[in-house]
């Protein structure tokens, strides 16, 4: 090459300057579109994190239970029945008023129960359950706090508003702040949120029972999806002519990725409750639609998968003597196996945050036992936030803000074994 | 393969299974009584040996397609409503051999308008609102004359409301509140319009048309079925009003206050005594033809109407639902436990059924 002529690298010299400032502008629409997306994505996390973390902790009340034989089982029959069936909510009520003997009227005997949770008999039924001598002794216990009761110890009900507009009452302050002082209320690490399924109590309500049911969703999303968007993706990729017919199937495969959620809802409900009578809310028909709708993203990463791998891997296995199938099989497949799983997580991930198809086919349900198996009714994590996101009560604000808390440990979880993964097992050609 | 052969047998599983025997009872039906029912459905859990009941929460509409398509255990026992079963609906549901059906009615839901604790309290009447968010409103004091709505802010109206934007948030039309909010307050007002009022008469498509229609200029934003965002925008926005159900206010007093309709504010009492004008009854409907066969069901009926939970003191009030009075409710009790079926429905209910609207 020859030096260029003057004329021409003074043209280069003059427009450097505007090109140099070109490329810092560009660097920087770059920077800041990260940035903004940052903010966003911290200040989301943040108000969810200062809004459930809350709802992690627990107020307890600490009253002196008298397990009077005459409310337990009158007629001492040690029947277990009646010992289950027994009013525990009047113990509550007995050590309630013992501790507070001041309270004689009925109203402000119901004020002041309603500072303890309506679940506190259950947990004294379990007591007695568990230990029948317990009977006839007095035992001191902390019991759940009401959801109310606990949103003013978090300081989630101010104080000094008009006693009107409050939930809790100026009785009520006294009373817990006479409870606070003689030490008989604290907070402590929430189990109940961790172990229950929901409730209309909010400081009874718990996720396990979502939790449990978005695991059996997903066994069945995997089961049907994994499987079957492996063999269409080999098939079409490894084995199949390409002709105007795969070329179709390639086409509606795409166009199946793209198509809203709620439509594979509406089959749901056709199919398999309409024609099918599968059981409603059952996590069953809850994979089963998820896995139509987790089943092309399976078939097209399970495609670019099988495409990385280099045909030259293919050419040495049919060289040395394998049929078709074992190519696939022995060679193509295992060496895919990263990108298909990878694929396959993303897959999952996504059927986990899904929530509108599975409300044609009854999961968006108030279901308090734990499911069983997978044609036990059920709810999924995103159902359990919606619902609760949609209930009165104060105190479920919290807890919506922890179950989101719960689900995006969840999907992070599911996307780092993703990256990692691909990371320790793939191959770069 | 193993895998295909894995995957065909779970296939073939999937289709041979028969319609499961169910030990559980089943609850759909309106988003307005499903606190209620949950909260009954809970407690029933607890006391008693039964399973704790499966809630949907589908929308009156939804729940009764639901309720009506059959009887079976493939279909649910009982639905919960906002507002009562319509003669179509019965219709449909005697279609599919749904004949005998206890209805049974739990007490009351005020719909409130309310704005933030940090503007003046508001008192409106009926025609107010109306006045404010209908689409078409009297040009004259007759109704005669019809003219879109050309109100900008509330003292427009009237100079005694607020001299602020007309600005409402409220649930969108699929939700049974957005329906008892035009049928109560809207229609309610449209009334007072001696013009209009003689045209139910006459052509009472066009009267519904014109006193269920809500402005779509921007002055009514619909925000969505949830009524705690609505609580939560009308915190942040003071010259807001919104419209949600009267166990919303009663959980967030210290964020919002009632605004007073008619002269009368939306408290528990006033709401209870019927003196309140924006407030419906809530029911729910039982299949008779699955008592005995699904476990419970009696006893979930007798613990929803007991004085336990549908009492003054019962913890459904504690919820936000009304009760009805003491005389009703006893009649409603007595009138479950004996499952008072068909016959009573045919003859005196049928009659005053609302029409399909």
């Amino acid at each position: 090459m020859t030096a260029p002529n003057t004329s021409t690298s003074a043209l280069i010299t003059a427009s450097l300057r505007s090109r140099h400032a070109a490329e810092k502008r560009f660097r920087a629409y770059g920077i800041i579109a990260i940035a903004t997306a940052l903010v966003f994505l911290v200040v989301l996390l943040s108000s969810i994190l200062a809004k459930g973390y809350g709802a992690f902790f627990q107020t307890q009340i600490s009253l002196s239970i008298v397990f009077s034989q005459d409310v337990i089982d009158p007629k001492k029959t040690g029947d277990g029945q009646v010992i289950a069936r027994a009013n525990y909510q009047k113990l509550v009520r007995n050590a309630l008023q013992a501790r507070f003997p001041h309270v004689k009227k009925r109203r402000e005997i119901k004020k002041l129960s309603a500072l303890v949770s309506r679940g506190a008999r259950r947990q004294l039924q379990a007591m007695v359950a568990n230990d029948p001598s317990l009977i006839g002794a007095t035992r001191r216990v902390w019991l759940t706090a009401s959801g109310d009761a606990d949103m003013f110890n978090k300081g989630a009900i101010a104080r000094d508003i008009p006693e009107k507009t409050r939930r809790i009452n100026d009785r009520q302050i006294a009373w817990l702040d006479a409870l606070e002082e003689s030490g008989a209320l604290r907070k402590r690490f929430n189990v109940t949120f961790f172990t229950t399924g929901d409730s209309r109590e909010p400081e009874q309500a718990g996720i396990w029972g979502a939790i449990v049911g978005s695991a059996l969703t997903l066994v069945v999303t995997l089961i049907l999806s994994f499987p079957l968007g492996v063999t269409a993706a080999v098939y079409l990729e490894e084995l199949s002519v390409k002709n105007r017919w795969t070329d179709f199937l390639e086409v509606n495969i795409n166009n199946m990725a793209a198509v809203p959620s709620i439509i594979y809802g509406l089959l749901g409900l056709a199919v398999f409750l309409n024609v099918m009578h599968l059981p409603r809310s059952a996590p069953l028909v809850g994979g089963i639609v998820l896995a139509l709708m987790t089943f092309p993203t399976i078939i097209i990463a399970t495609r670019a998968a099988l495409k990385a791998v280099p045909p030259s891997i293919r050419e040495a296995a049919r060289g040395l003597g394998a049929s078709p199938v074992q190519v696939v099989l022995h060679h193509v497949l295992p060496l895919a196996m990263p990108g298909i799983l990878t694929g396959t997580i993303i897959g999952m991930s996504r059927a986990l945050g899904e929530s509108a198809p599975l409300l044609m086919i009854g999961m968006v349900a108030f279901i308090v036992d734990i499911p069983q198996g997978p044609f036990d009714p059920a709810t999924v994590l995103p159902v359990q936030i919606y619902l609760w996101a949609d209930s009165p009560e104060r105190a479920f604000v919290e807890k919506t803000a922890a179950a989101t808390l719960v689900l995006l440990a969840f999907l992070v979880i599911m996307n780092a074994t993703a990256v990692i993964l691909r990371r320790k097992f793939e191959k770069r050609w | 393969m193993k895998k295909t052969f894995i995957l065909s047998a779970t296939l073939v599983g999937f289709m041979a299974m028969p319609a499961q025997a169910r030990d559980q009872i089943r609850i759909v039906g309106s988003s307005t009584v499903f606190p209620f029912s949950t909260a009954v459905a809970e407690e029933f859990g607890i006391t008693t040996s039964f399973r704790t009941p499966v809630v949907e929460s589908t929308g009156t509409g939804g729940g009764m397609k639901l309720f009506c398509a059959g009887i079976g255990t493939g279909h649910p026992d009982v639905t919960n409503a906002s507002r009562r079963i319509k003669k179509s609906e019965v219709e449909n549901c005697a279609k599919n051999g749904v004949t005998n059906i206890t209805e049974v009615k739990i007490g009351f839901d005020g719909i409130v308008l309310a704005n933030s604790l940090k503007s003046p309290r508001a008192s409106f009447t009926l025609r107010h609102i109306f006045l404010g968010l209908a689409k078409q409103v009297p040009a004259d004091e007759t109704g005669a004359r019809l003219q879109p709505n050309p109100y900008k802010k509330w003292s427009d109206i009237d100079p005694s409301l607020p001299g602020v934007k007309i600005e409402v948030l409220g649930p969108p039309p699929t939700s049974g509140t957005r329906d008892a909010f035009a049928e109560l307050a809207l229609e309610g007002g449209c009334k007072t319009f001696p013009g209009i009022k003689a045209l139910k008469k006459k052509d009472k498509r066009t009267y519904r048309a014109l006193c269920h229609s809500i402005r779509e200029d921007g002055a009514y934003v619909e925000a969505g079925e949830n009524d705690n965002l609505i609580v939560q925008k009308l915190e942040s926005n003071a010259a807001a009003f919104g419209v949600f159900g009267f166990s919303f206010l009663d959980q967030n007093q210290d964020k919002v206050q009632g605004s007073l309709v008619n002269g009368v504010t939306p408290e528990f009492e006033n709401i209870a005594d019927g003196k309140y004008p924006v407030a419906r009854s809530l029911y729910f409907y039982v299949k008779n033809a699955h008592v005995g066969i699904i476990p419970g069901i009696e006893a979930f009926v007798a613990e929803f109407t007991s004085d336990n939970a549908l009492g003054e003191y019962g913890y459904l009030t504690d919820k936000g639902l009304i009760p009805l009075s003491d005389e009703d409710r006893k009649q409603q009790t007595e009138d479950a436990a004996k499952m008072a079926p068909l016959s009573m429905w045919e003859s005196s209910l049928a009659g005053n059924l609302p029409e399909n609207g």
